[in-house]
């Protein structure tokens, strides 16, 4: 099973990528603001039940894949 | 012996580069400074470790994410909790952060700018066994390098474990913060480096009073179990 991990900065933590790359976009002429910069991690995780692929890969984001004190994380799952 | 010298390890992970700098400063100031690898899960017996700075394991995910889990570690945890001095320098700071042995975190300067210069630092305390050989408030100058420097504090806080902060922010530490301690008093981290400044020939022995403080305490520990 796919599985896909968004990671990004939380809120309230300065960001400094994401205020280049939006800094980056004004210059180009788009008008966006509160761009923030994750990660994405595409992962394969064996087994075909959804429920336990998503505990696994909890346990995968607790551990390693996050730090809670900076950033949240979002799980997608392709089946 | 009247003067016996104080076992202290200095780990080296995949990245690292600055353990031979610690070891060789460590045995200027009268340690006996005992390499360790990364991959031992038992540590030798020592009176306090170094966590060198560099970059371990490509700093992939996040800086020190990954070293974290090595056995070293594992076994630096478990030193630290039996009240083990531990000194983190630089990627050593990031580790122990990520190990969770200290509070918050070291996120990308903010300025996206890899800083490599002498800063000066401020001693908050001189109270631990990092900085007996300093007075409160003195000025230290230490060179920073790094790219990933800037502190990111957790919301409780106690602002009594800041022992070191910047004059010149040169990173976007939160309050200044450039060096914290844990709530018992023995493990520190700190972004500057005290092993590339003990010697007046580099521009600065100011180091030194952090690395001899350590060697001090590791002695009187040593002197203390023996």
């Amino acid at each position: 099973m796919k599985a896909t991990v968004l990671v990004r900065p939380k809120e309230g933590i300065l960001d400094p990528q994401g205020e280049a790359v939006e800094r980056a976009l004004a210059h180009l002429g788009f008008a966006v603001s509160g761009a923030r910069v994750g990660k994405v991690v595409d992962l394969e995780v064996s087994g075909d039940d959804e429920a336990s692929a998503r505990a696994q890969v909890e346990k995968m984001c607790e551990q390693l894949l996050a730090n809670p004190l900076i950033e949240s994380y979002e799980i997608e799952l392709q089946t | 012996m009247a003067h016996p010298q104080p076992r202290i390890g200095v780990v080296t992970y995949p990245g690292s580069q600055d353990d031979r700098d610690a070891l060789w400063a460590l045995g200027a100031l009268d340690a006996e400074a005992v390499p360790v690898w990364h991959g031992e899960r038992l540590l030798p017996s020592l009176d306090a470790v170094v966590l060198p700075g560099g970059f371990s394991y490509g700093d992939y995910l996040r800086c020190g994410a990954i070293a974290r889990f090595s056995r070293a570690t594992a076994a630096v945890c478990e030193f630290a909790a039996a009240g083990g001095l531990v000194l983190g320098i630089c990627n050593g700071f990031q580790i122990l952060c990520e190990a969770g042995l200290l509070p918050g975190l070291l996120l990308q300067n903010e300025s996206l700018r890899f800083v490599c210069r002498d800063v000066s630092l401020r001693v908050e305390r001189s109270d631990t066994p990092f900085t007996a050989r300093c007075s409160e408030g003195q000025m230290l100058t230490i060179p920073v390098k790094h790219g990933d420097g800037r502190y990111v504090a957790p919301p409780d806080l106690d602002p009594a474990q800041v022992v070191f902060r910047y004059r010149d922010n040169p990173n976007g530490s939160v309050d200044d913060i450039a060096g914290v301690c844990n709530e018992a008093g023995n493990v520190l981290g700190l972004m500057p480096h005290p092993e590339h400044a003990v010697d007046p020939l580099l521009g600065s022995a100011d180091g030194a009073l952090v690395l001899a403080s350590l060697v001090e305490s590791a002695r009187d520990r040593a002197l203390a179990a023996a």
